[in-house]
């Protein structure tokens, strides 16, 4: 049962997100993680703002079932599943807690410098998630998909305007990485 | 019946969101530093696979279950709206370190600043709705 407990391998992860993407296609969805925001706009009403949320949401709901699988399974596993921490490159380990004072690589799944609960006293760490999730929800409407949408969904139907999405999506990430992290952090 | 299986099949994703640290903030950074093949490894295997799939789909002609059509529409063409819709999303996806599937993973494991992260999300695509008349698509 180790396995179970041990982080799964990228070539275990990634034919099985192939297997989520083809079992929606099966029952006649398309696999993306971001048009449910839109439809959660909707049905607290945004549509009295503007057209872009005036659709049949109701007929969207499947989405925002699938949100609460996902919430889900992130719940069963971390409890049961996961001892927690995750091991990178300790390199990167050593450049984090070298430049960013970040010392909880292989210690933790998400560093508590940024997401432990009272960090939130912060406002600049505040400022971090809230303009991170604003871009990540602008970007995605605006590039019509996200990470599942365009990397998986759309490039396994060989679609040009996901590689262009994807291909900003990285130069935006590499730009905050490299270029802006230094300055902010 | 219907979302049961819509239901199961979050629950199988955000499982494997978790186990392959594909949700991890330590993951996307280190992807963006290339500092190791793993989330590469995610993505492409996904895509080769996902290719193969879609190709059998399509030359089997093969229908979802309930017989309507597969969701497999081409997208419109344009550049500007994917490379800058694109760019501000991965700004955005390496600053909170987290894409939209992950943070519904990490607030069903119980990280509460990652609420800060779905409310700012939800705004953004709140804001895309106002404003999406006068950007260029």
């Amino acid at each position: 049962m180790n396995w179970i407990y041990e982080p799964w391998p990228w070539y275990i992860a990634g034919p099985l997100i192939a297997l989520v993407m083809l079992l929606l296609l099966l029952v006649g969805k398309q696999f993306g993680m971001s048009s449910n925001l839109r439809t959660a706009c909707a049905a607290v009403g945004a549509g009295k703002a503007a057209d872009f949320f005036r659709f049949d949401w109701k007929a969207e709901r499947w989405n925002l079932i699938v949100v609460l699988g996902a919430i889900i399974g992130g719940f069963i596993a971390t409890n049961y599943m996961s001892d927690n921490t995750v091991e990178i490159n300790p390199k990167v380990a050593q450049q984090l807690s070298n430049d960013y004072n970040i010392t909880s690589a292989g210690e933790s799944y998400m560093p508590p410098e940024i997401f432990a609960t009272d960090t939130l006293t912060n406002p600049f760490i505040i400022a971090v998630l809230l303009i991170g999730g604003l871009l990540v929800g602008f970007g995605a409407r605006y590039a019509g998909g996200c990470t599942s949408g365009h990397a998986i969904s759309g490039l396994s139907n060989l679609q040009l305007p996901s590689l262009i999405a994807v291909i900003g999506f990285f130069i935006g990430g590499l730009v905050m990485i490299h270029l802006i992290y230094p300055l902010i952090f | 019946m219907r979302y049961i299986t819509y239901l199961a099949i979050g629950i199988f994703f955000g499982i494997i969101m978790f186990k392959s640290e594909a949700a991890s903030w330590f993951r996307i950074y280190e992807m963006f530093q290339f500092g190791s093949f793993h989330m590469y490894g995610i993505i492409g295997s996904a895509l080769v696979l996902g290719i193969i799939g879609v190709q059998i789909i399509k030359r089997k002609k093969i229908k979802p279950l309930d017989g309507s059509e597969m969701s497999l529409k081409p997208k419109d063409k344009s550049v500007a709206r994917y490379l800058i819709g694109g760019i501000i999303f991965g700004l955005g996806w390496a600053l909170a370190g987290a894409c939209p599937g992950p943070m519904y993973v990490l607030a069903g494991a119980g990280y509460v600043s990652i609420l800060v992260v779905i409310f700012g999300a939800v705004a953004g695509t709140f804001l895309y709705g106002l404003v999406k008349g006068r950007l260029p698509h």
